[in-house]
């Protein structure tokens, strides 16, 4: 049963096929689950955390990955997981590279070393992330020493200035320690630091979140050149839309543990068909003061994962849900290439225009 | 007279590097019912500018000699800066002015339930008796839209969703009913569902309550739902002021047209994003003339990096502070 929850193997297999890129996703999740229990109790089990609930995405090779949701809907446990910092409960996560292969959910110690240099992350608060005993030049070198990736002492300084100018860092600040820097230079240090060991896949998880919109705009840019020029695939995990909009190729939409949309930017943008994206892109306040007021408001929260909603987990917010949307799982359905749905109405019955008021 | 009028405030920080320039001769006005938007990047001086009003800025500031913050309350005018002791402070702390923060977790005493801290500031500003002030609050609460509000009352502001707690300070700070609220980025430690949950009540209370607010956010987008007119900060200077249409569609000052461009459009997705150049300057380098001259594409150098600009008219309420919108700029070399 769980399995209609994710996209249909068979779609994503023939959505990579009509693309030419069999073979070419970098990383592919099947059926993942990331279950946490809730301390414990002296009879039965004790209650778990659904953060993840049975995903099924593929990521294509040199592909910007907009992985897009309200906080508390797993977006960043499913991103952890990736990386291997999140225990897995069920369900399959393979990486593939040119070089090598891996099963996360079964992975040795020595393959594991070699697969944190390859599988990087950037964190959200640039001031929480960097060490403050720390020089700029001892805290991009760290991933080089602790990997042993480098042999000498210069081999580690060339490597770094050459990644500290590709991340357009002063070298001669390199000397000095993070609390001369602003929120902007410190996200360049952070992002200089995830790709200093040359890693092939990025997450980066809410990375501008917290940077005003001109240093954001610039941060973007510069992952932005970043891709063109090192060949990564990154996974951008954001809360804001917008962002996502200006940089990823492909977007998966994310409620309470689940995905309920996935497709091409332009696609998800211009057609959003699942009733939680239209709430998602409808609350993007406008720059148009003129449009007041008009966003189709979506009432209340998110529901706990402990005690996660039967049937379609979106039916406690959803303004057309029906009696089975509380019974049924919706089935995952291609709409078009590449744009899935996991919604009742999606398809016979498209979703009337205005259904929030 | 307007309700609040600030004039020339200047304010600096002695701190262990030296003076610190936070505000720089600031004016402006806000009148009962109005929304004025306070924009700019970290730093920038909006959030120290808002605390002025009620003195809350920490013990090494330092206000300068001609500034001044009047508070109309109808009987009487208050100099807000001519107030001493605490307790002359309580006429414009929790009593005439309200303040909502950005986090509402470290706004809430974590071990005090929700209800008796809204209580106990109720009994502070308000002559209303303990049990009218529990009916009160439980009637704010509710108005605010949090379900089941006679049990929220008795709950821990950690039992509380993050949208919830921000409703919840929202119906503290106007259970007193004050004059003026200041809410400084209410909106940005939440998703953006509930955030437009939270816009549209605060727009709903404006229009019920008839307070001034001064809302002060990085996010131009939620200026532009809110706010009615807007003062663009930048190193504790108001580069431009104007009403939200004309500042937001018709920017004059390069700043204001920098942050514009650096902002992801949804309508515009082609368009690539143009951060305004270089960083912001530490506080303690400011830079001589006008402040934003060392990231200005049009900064001409022996006028802007010597001269402070005035604020110059450029439509009927728009103002800004650059030489560019001179006459004689065209003229100049």
């Amino acid at each position: 049963m769980r399995g209609l929850l994710c996209p249909d193997p068979r779609l994503v297999r023939r959505y990579l096929e009509n693309n030419n890129m069999v073979g070419t996703s970098h990383i592919s999740v099947r059926n993942l689950s990331v279950h946490f229990p809730l301390g414990r109790q002296l009879f039965g089990k004790p209650p778990v955390v659904r953060a993840v609930d049975g995903v099924s995405l593929e990521i294509p090779k040199g592909s910007f990955f907009g992985l897009v949701g309200e906080s508390g809907s797993g977006k960043t446990t499913l991103g952890r997981a990736i990386l291997k910092a999140a225990p897995i409960t069920s369900g399959q996560i393979l990486y593939r590279d040119d070089e090598i292969k891996y099963d996360l959910g079964n992975i040795g110690k020595e393959q594991l070393k070699d697969y944190r240099a390859r599988a990087q992350l950037i964190f959200q608060d640039p001031y929480a992330a960097l060490s403050p005993r720390m020089t700029v030049r001892d805290i991009i070198a760290e991933p080089l020493e602790v990997m042993g990736i480098t042999d000498t002492r210069s081999a580690t300084d060339d490597r770094v200035r050459e990644i500290a100018s590709k991340c357009r860092l002063n070298l001669e600040h390199l000397r000095r320690f993070p609390h001369a820097f602003s929120g902007g230079q410190r996200q360049r240090i952070s992002i200089a630091r995830a790709l200093v060991c040359n890693p092939k896949f990025v997450v980066a998880d809410e990375s501008v979140a917290a940077l005003d919109v001109s240093i954001q705009a610039d941060i973007l840019n510069l992952l932005e050149s970043l891709r063109g020029e090192l060949q990564n695939t990154f996974l951008f995990i954001s809360h804001d839309l917008s962002v996502v909009a200006h940089i990823c190729d492909t977007v998966a939409v994310m409620y309470l543990g689940i995905l309920v949309e996935s497709a091409p930017t332009r696609s998800l943008f211009s057609n959003p068909s699942h009733p939680y994206t239209k709430a998602l892109l409808s609350a993007i306040p406008s720059l148009d003061p003129d449009i007041r007021g008009k966003a189709q408001k979506l009432e209340g929260e998110i529901p706990s994962p402990v005690n996660p909603p039967s049937g379609c987990k979106f039916h406690t917010r959803c303004p057309v849900a029906e009696e089975h949307c509380r019974r049924e799982v919706p089935l995952w359905r291609e709409l078009s290439e590449g744009h899935s749905v996991a919604c009742h109405f999606a398809e016979p019955k498209p979703l009337p225009e205005n259904i929030y008021n | 007279m307007t309700l609040l009028t600030v004039e020339n405030l200047d304010l600096q920080f002695d701190t262990d590097e030296g003076r610190i320039v936070a505000v720089d001769d600031v004016s402006f006005e806000l009148d009962s019912g109005e929304v004025l938007g306070l924009v700019g990047e970290s730093g920038s001086g909006k959030s120290v500018t808002a605390k002025s009003l009620m003195q809350l800025n920490p013990s090494n500031a330092a206000y300068g000699p001609a500034s001044e913050i009047y508070l109309d309350l109808q009987h009487k005018v208050v100099d807000v800066l001519s107030l001493k002791s605490s307790r002359d402070l309580e006429i414009v702390r929790g009593g005439a002015i309200s303040m909502i923060f950005q986090e509402p977790m470290a706004s809430f005493a974590p071990a005090i339930t929700i209800g008796s801290q809204m209580v106990e500031q109720l009994l502070i500003h308000t002559s209303l008796s303990k049990k009218e002030a529990e009916v009160l609050s439980v009637e704010m609460l509710n108005r605010v839209g949090i379900s089941e509000a006679d049990k929220r009352f008795y709950q821990y502001a950690f039992e509380l969703s993050g949208g919830m707690r921000q409703r919840a300070m929202i119906a503290m700070a106007l259970s007193t009913k004050p004059k003026v609220l200041i809410a400084d980025e209410p909106t940005t430690a939440l998703d953006v569902t509930i955030q437009a949950q939270v816009l549209d009540l605060m727009k709903d209370l404006v229009a019920e309550f008839g307070m001034a607010i001064l809302f002060i956010t990085h996010d131009l987008s939620v200026i532009a739902q809110t706010a009615d007119r807007v003062a663009v900060m930048y190193l504790g200077k108001i580069l431009e002021t104007g009403t939200v249409r004309q500042v937001i569609q018709t920017p004059a000052h390069p700043y204001t047209q920098g942050l514009l461009n650096s902002l992801p459009r949804l309508d515009a997705l082609d368009e690539p994003l143009t951060p305004v150049a270089g960083d912001i300057p530490s506080p303690l380098e400011r830079p001589p003339g006008c402040v934003f001259h060392t990231r200005c594409p049009k900064a001409k150098p022996g006028i802007c990096d010597q001269t402070i600009p005035g604020l110059y008219p450029v439509d009927s309420g728009q103002c800004a502070a650059c030489f560019a919108l001179t006459q004689d700029w065209s003229g100049v070399t």
